[in-house]
């Protein structure tokens, strides 16, 4: 079976990195979910920038800031594009997934939550979805409740209707589980919650680099995710926000570019999206996303959903092969992610003679201290694919593995 | 008692044997496995030297002026350097453990064992010897 519909060798000679070796080996780069590498045009594009093109955006009439801010703003119109969003103002770029969530955490704190509200979180959630809304409850007084989870890595839906009642001021739920892969039933959620006017936010951090997301269709009223996730920069992300919603909560931060008027009397706020962006944002950053936007769309979120799954299926055969190996994170709908222990061996150990071999794997709680604890481990091995992969790295990978296992044992 | 600078020369000579990474970490992994398992009693919060990957605990005894570590790690590997750790640092004058430079880790090659990043406890492993040492000066 080929690998794909996609022209493999292409693709992988727009990664430059993934000619280079590692301890004499080369690399295997299986750590995707952490980070995905860059296409070559997206450095491009920031060395481009900031050699020819560079200014400051927003505040001046000369000629390179109007050019910077053309097609800072251009990417603005690209993510709205890439969401299906409805308006362009509901695009808001922030550092990362993490900044976002605790934009809309920080801002719910103060101008929604109350004492005895709830917030509804899940046991599958990366810690930056579980701290900024542990402090927003702390601030308002508001109460934190936690979806519970099954042993095959999925939300556990029924405790999730149990939990849902008329003091419950939000719900934040991640698409992806970055920890074990699970593709969670976010429409299902979304739809229970609108039923009760409830307002979701989504943590798409591990979802938009795999799968086609449409927000109008979704209906999410909060979707947050990185641009270095999805073969951008890093220090770029974005929120995007139902408009209704960004119109009324107030700013986050204060300063620059998201003022109307400034008076001491009083200041006025800009208009969304500059509402919620003050201060000078990545420029450069944003620039490189729209770069990496534009690659995305050329291969086609479609055909990188199609060479992950056959990733994914070749690696999971493969794996549940090797004895005393056990896959954490069954469900059968997942992304490219495959979380693993060995009976008695430590991730740590595994991770570092992977390493000899140039096999770069992520190991240890992946920031989802919950969901180890759930399964009373201390990590795991985690290998997240991406559609650059090929089947011959994870034969070495297998085969290496085999290998680590018998030094371990 | 062999001094710290006798043991970990000792140390190099032993690593200077080995032609690959292969055979260099079989070895540490043999030490992890030979080292002594710390009592469960010694296994409290107390002594617990949180890593993020791996844990490690470390308890500490002053006998007449010679300091003497028992330690231990859930992670083979972080356990076979905690033991050349121990080998090179028990039963010491506390000041010679203070003072210990242990550039024998980067010597043998592990240095990437003790970075940061790893986060492994062996760091703040070896901080916490060279404090109980500067405590029992
Ligand atoms: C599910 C999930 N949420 C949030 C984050 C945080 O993303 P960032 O560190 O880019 O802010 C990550 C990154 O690991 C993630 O996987």
């Amino acid at each position: 079976m080929a690998d794909t519909q996609i022209n493999i060798e292409q693709i992988r000679s727009d990664f430059e990195i993934l000619n280079q070796k590692v301890n004499g080996h080369q690399l295997v780069y299986f750590d995707n979910a952490a980070s995905t590498q860059k296409p070559k045009v997206v450095s491009a594009a920031i060395a481009d920038f900031y050699n020819n093109e560079y200014s400051n955006i927003h505040r001046g009439v000369h000629h390179f800031s109007e050019l910077g801010t053309e097609k800072f703003e251009a990417v603005r119109g690209q993510v709205k594009h890439f969401l299906n969003a409805k308006y362009l103002e509901e695009i808001i770029f922030t550092s990362g997934t993490t900044a976002s969530i605790n934009l809309v955490a920080d801002c719910f704190a103060r101008d929604v939550l109350q004492k005895g509200d709830q917030v509804v979180i899940s046991h599958l959630e990366h810690h930056s979805n579980i701290v900024p809304w542990q402090m927003a409850c702390e601030k308002s007084g508001a109460e934190l409740k936690v979806i519970g989870m099954t042993s095959s890595g999925e939300l556990d839906y029924s405790d999730f209707e149990k939990l849902l009642n008329d003091k419950v001021k939000i719900i934040a739920i991640n698409h992806v589980s970055n920890a074990l892969g699970t593709i969670n039933d976010i429409e299902k959620i979304i739809s229970q919650a609108k039923a009760l006017n409830i307002p979701v936010l989504i943590d798409g951090a591990q979802a938009v680099a795999h799968l086609k997301v449409d927000i109008q269709a979704l209906g999410a009223d909060f979707y947050c995710f990185s641009a270095h996730k999805l073969f951008g920069p890093t220090g770029v992300g974005v929120l995007y926000g139902k408009k209704e919603w960004l119109e009324r909560l107030n700013p986050y931060m204060g300063g620059g570019d998201m003022i109307n008027e400034v008076r001491f009397e009083k200041t006025t706020y800009n208009d969304l999206p500059h509402k919620f962006e003050a201060g000078t944002p990545n420029i450069a950053g944003v620039i490189g996303f729209g770069k990496a936007l534009e690659y995305v769309s050329q291969i086609s979120i479609e055909n990188i959903k199609q060479a992950e799954a056959h990733l994914l299926d070749y690696a999971t055969k493969k794996l549940s092969e090797i004895g005393d190996l056990e896959i954490k994170g069954v469900s059968d709908k997942k992304a490219a992610v495959i979380s693993f222990v060995v009976n008695g061996l430590h991730p740590y150990d595994i991770g570092t003679l992977l390493n000899q071999y140039g096999i770069a794997v992520r190991t240890g709680h992946h920031c989802t201290q919950p969901i180890m604890e759930y399964f009373n481990i201390s990590g795991t091995v985690r290998a997240s694919f991406s559609f650059y992969n090929t089947t011959q790295e994870i034969d070495f990978f297998v085969e290496k593995l085999q290998k680590v296992i018998q030094m371990l044992k | 008692m062999a001094s710290i600078q006798d043991i970990e020369a000792e140390i190099i000579e032993e690593f200077e044997l080995f032609d690959d990474w292969m055979q260099k970490y079989e070895y540490i992994i043999d030490l992890g496995k030979e080292l002594a398992v710390l009592d469960e009693q010694y296994k409290t919060e107390d002594n617990l030297v949180k890593g993020c990957q791996s844990r490690v605990w470390l308890t500490s005894q002053n006998t007449n002026g010679s300091i003497e570590f028992l330690a231990d790690s859930d992670a083979l590997i972080t356990k076979g350097i905690v033991s050349l750790l121990v080998r090179v640092l028990s039963n010491q004058a506390p000041q010679a453990i203070v003072d210990a430079p242990l550039n024998f880790i980067e010597t043998i090659g592990l240095k990437a064992h003790l970075s940061p990043n790893r986060a492994n406890g062996l760091v703040s492993m070896i901080k916490k010897m060279k404090a109980y040492a500067l405590a029992n000066l």
